[in-house]
């Protein structure tokens, strides 16, 4: 630039290029962040690949969506995924049932009544926690709880309630998340008309925020249906169909993987397992891209 | 109830100099409704003194109806349950992990932080966490050292490189990571994974062996490392997402005050992109972190457990038990409470592990500008 003093200003003018060390540098993070994409992408068309040709042949049977595997051993063909599928299904909905409201509540708590103050900053904070916590630990909290001081036996219900700690947060964050997206005027509208706050709660900014509640819902139910460790220590694995949810034995899909899961794989069981994680992976994936789709016909958008 | 709620709307009758009431006209001063949500008229049975002012000043005549609370106090009321009961429950998991623990931690002859046995089974209790502590910091770290940089790669690709129309099914694929199941991750990890990273540690082992971190053991398929990797699988998509949406909060300004002093696109992420993003990535691998530190199940089915009294190994090559898959390897064993109480103290331990993580996370993201 301080060449531009010479006569020939036309040549000087030329911007040119970044120098020999800066252009590589450049160069050398576009490769790196191409790398760190491709990375990023492989694992999930791995599992997946995995899952479906090992699982695939199952599924598409009929019988796998009707039967148990009540007098199936591991050496045997046949049976099915139905009592998991009753037992991931109803353990998730019992834990939604409580998770649901209690996050919304707290949502509104949150972003309608303490907005700003030292209180909500406290319960937020706490929800982090919440959100941060092991599902492990949520388990042998309820365990802690129910089995050991309540004196009560292990249940699906026990785990459902393990299940609405994990599911919770997620539920609360989003609501949260969307009420804030609700704008101002709408409240503001309900007010000048003489709406009661709670009214207004309930009929303009809950409906308003509808689609993204409904999106927290479905990602908190896929979380909790894929969940594990709480199924391992609050109730034990039952081959045959049941409905209760206080019989201490349940079936559900993650624990017929892990119980399933040490055969050899000449062994038709071998087979069920990788067909149950299929099954898992379709539930789950279904309730994301559902959520997705909601979001997406939200009329509440980010700006 | 419904009655006196309409009944104030239609007694409200304008006022003559509505107008030019600064509080009321829509651009005078700012009317904070998120405070006091209800119209300031309706307020003049409140003894507040803003009230009393608009009362005064209203004409005489003008009747204003009463309007009931009751559904107001009552919803409130609801809602600050809500919001309690989840501050209790977070202090209720605390305590009542310490309640349970207490008494198996008093009766450990051996010490709790050190001691690598684990002998819960008899009347003498003798356990300690040292080694569930080591193989659990272990995997996380390196979880987090194979996801942190491809996250922050991914991220920029996504905010800085690629098109929006490219980068949606890009961040939707990363997205779906998240909604895999850990168990699957686990079975994965355990058949086709760890196979295909046997070799890479073989090669390892070979050349830096001599490092204890890298030394040789016995089975390399269900070690730490092919754990850490599944673990760095996991938390990819909560470190990507995070990271991404700090980086795409970066001020156009710095970005363009950048390019027009000739800075190429790296040196425009290096100077803008990353300084403002960096409280929020640091943010992010810590949730990650937090979220490898209690992860169970895939850790569970991979990882192989050592023999009760092997030799201690650091290596990320040896097999090994994290809090999360001890606890859960044994859940079947609960039956008296000082054995229950021990394993309970180890959640304990994990507890307030990934509540100083989480906490640290937190007040990280708080400090710096840029929220997620």
């Amino acid at each position: 630039m301080s060449a531009t003093t010479t006569t020939n200003t036309d040549a000087q003018l030329s911007f040119r290029r970044p120098s020999g060390i800066r252009t590589v540098k450049n160069g050398a993070a576009t490769v790196f962040v191409t790398i760190a994409t491709a990375l990023a992408v492989i694992p999930l068309a791995w599992v997946l690949y995995t899952v479906i040709t090992k699982g695939i042949r199952l599924i598409l049977s009929q019988q796998w969506w009707l039967q148990s595997q009540r007098g199936i051993t591991p050496r045997r063909e046949g049976g099915g995924a139905y009592h998991a599928i009753v037992g991931t299904v109803e353990m998730a909905l019992i834990c939604a049932a409580i998770a649901v409201p209690l996050g919304i509540l707290g949502a509104i708590f949150l972003i309608e009544y303490a907005k700003g103050t030292k209180v909500a900053r406290a319960v937020s904070f706490m929800v982090d926690i919440l959100s941060g916590i092991p599902s492990i630990v949520a388990a042998l909290f309820i365990y802690a709880l129910f089995i050991t001081i309540f004196g009560l036996g292990r249940s699906a219900v026990a785990v459902s309630l393990a299940l609405v700690l994990l599911m919770l947060p997620v539920v609360l964050r989003s609501t949260e998340e969307m009420l804030k997206l609700v704008p101002q005027e709408l409240r503001e509208a309900s007010y000048a008309l003489g709406v009661p706050k709670w009214k207004t709660i309930l009929k303009v900014v809950i409906p308003t925020a509808f689609a993204g509640i409904m999106t927290g819902i479905m990602l908190g139910l896929a979380r909790v249906m894929g969940e594990t460790a709480p199924l391992l220590i609050l109730v034990s694995y039952a081959v045959g169909i049941n409905f209760s949810p206080t019989s201490d034995t349940m079936g559900a899909l993650p624990t017929m993987i892990n119980t399933g899961r040490d055969q050899p794989p000449q062994f038709p069981g071998y087979e069920r397992v990788w067909a149950a994680a299929l099954t898992l992976i379709l539930i789950s994936m279904v309730l994301n891209l559902l959520a997705r789709a909601i979001a997406r016909a939200s009329k509440l958008k980010e700006k | 109830m419904a009655v006196t709620d309409t009944g104030a709307t239609e007694r409200l009758e304008p006022e003559p100099d509505a107008a030019h009431d600064p509080s009321l006209s829509p651009a005078g001063g700012h009317v904070d409704h998120m405070h006091s949500p209800i119209p300031q008229v309706i307020h003049h049975q409140a003894p507040a003194s803003t009230a009393v002012d608009q009362v005064d000043r209203a004409p005489r005549g003008v009747k204003l109806a009463k309007i009931s609370q009751t559904g107001d106090r009552v919803f409130r009321a609801l809602a600050s349950t809500g919001a309690l009961a989840i501050v209790l429950i977070v202090l209720f998991i605390g305590i009542f992990l310490l309640a349970l623990a207490l008494p198996s931690l008093q009766a450990n002859q051996d010490n709790f932080f050190t001691s690598r046995n684990w002998s819960v089974g008899g009347t003498d209790l003798a356990f300690g966490i040292f080694g569930l502590f080591w193989t659990t910091v272990l995997s996380s770290i390196l979880a987090m050292a194979i996801a942190v940089p491809i996250a922050v790669g991914v991220a920029l690709c996504l905010t800085q490189y690629l098109h929006k129309r490219a980068s949606g099914p890009v961040s939707f694929v990363v997205d779906l990571l998240a909604a895999v199941p850990s168990i699957i991750f686990g079975l994965w990890g355990l058949t086709v994974l760890g196979p295909f990273l046997a070799p890479a540690a073989e090669w390892l082992i070979s050349k830096i062996g001599w490092i204890p971190l890298f030394s040789e053991n016995i089975d390399p398929k269900g070690s730490v490392f092919v754990a850490a990797v599944v673990l760095a699988i996991m938390i990819l998509p909560i470190v990507t997402a995070i990271s991404r949406d700090v980086f795409a909060q970066t001020p156009r300004d710095h970005i363009e005050a950048a390019l027009s002093l000739g800075a190429t696109r790296w040196e425009v992420i290096r100077t803008a992109v990353l300084p403002y993003g960096r409280s929020g990535v640091i943010s992010a691998s810590m949730l990650g972190l937090g979220r490898a530190l209690g992860e169970t199940i895939a850790v569970m089915i991979i990882l192989t457990t050592p023999a009760p009294g092997s030799p201690f190994s650091p290596s990320i090559f040896a097999g090994g038990e994290t809090f999360a898959s001890k606890i859960a390897n044994n859940a079947a064993e609960f039956d008296s409470p000082a054995k229950t109480g021990a394993y309970i103290a180890a959640g304990l331990v994990l507890f307030v592990v990934t509540f100083a993580v989480n906490a640290m996370a937190r007040i990280i993201a708080d400090r710096g500008g840029a929220k997620s």
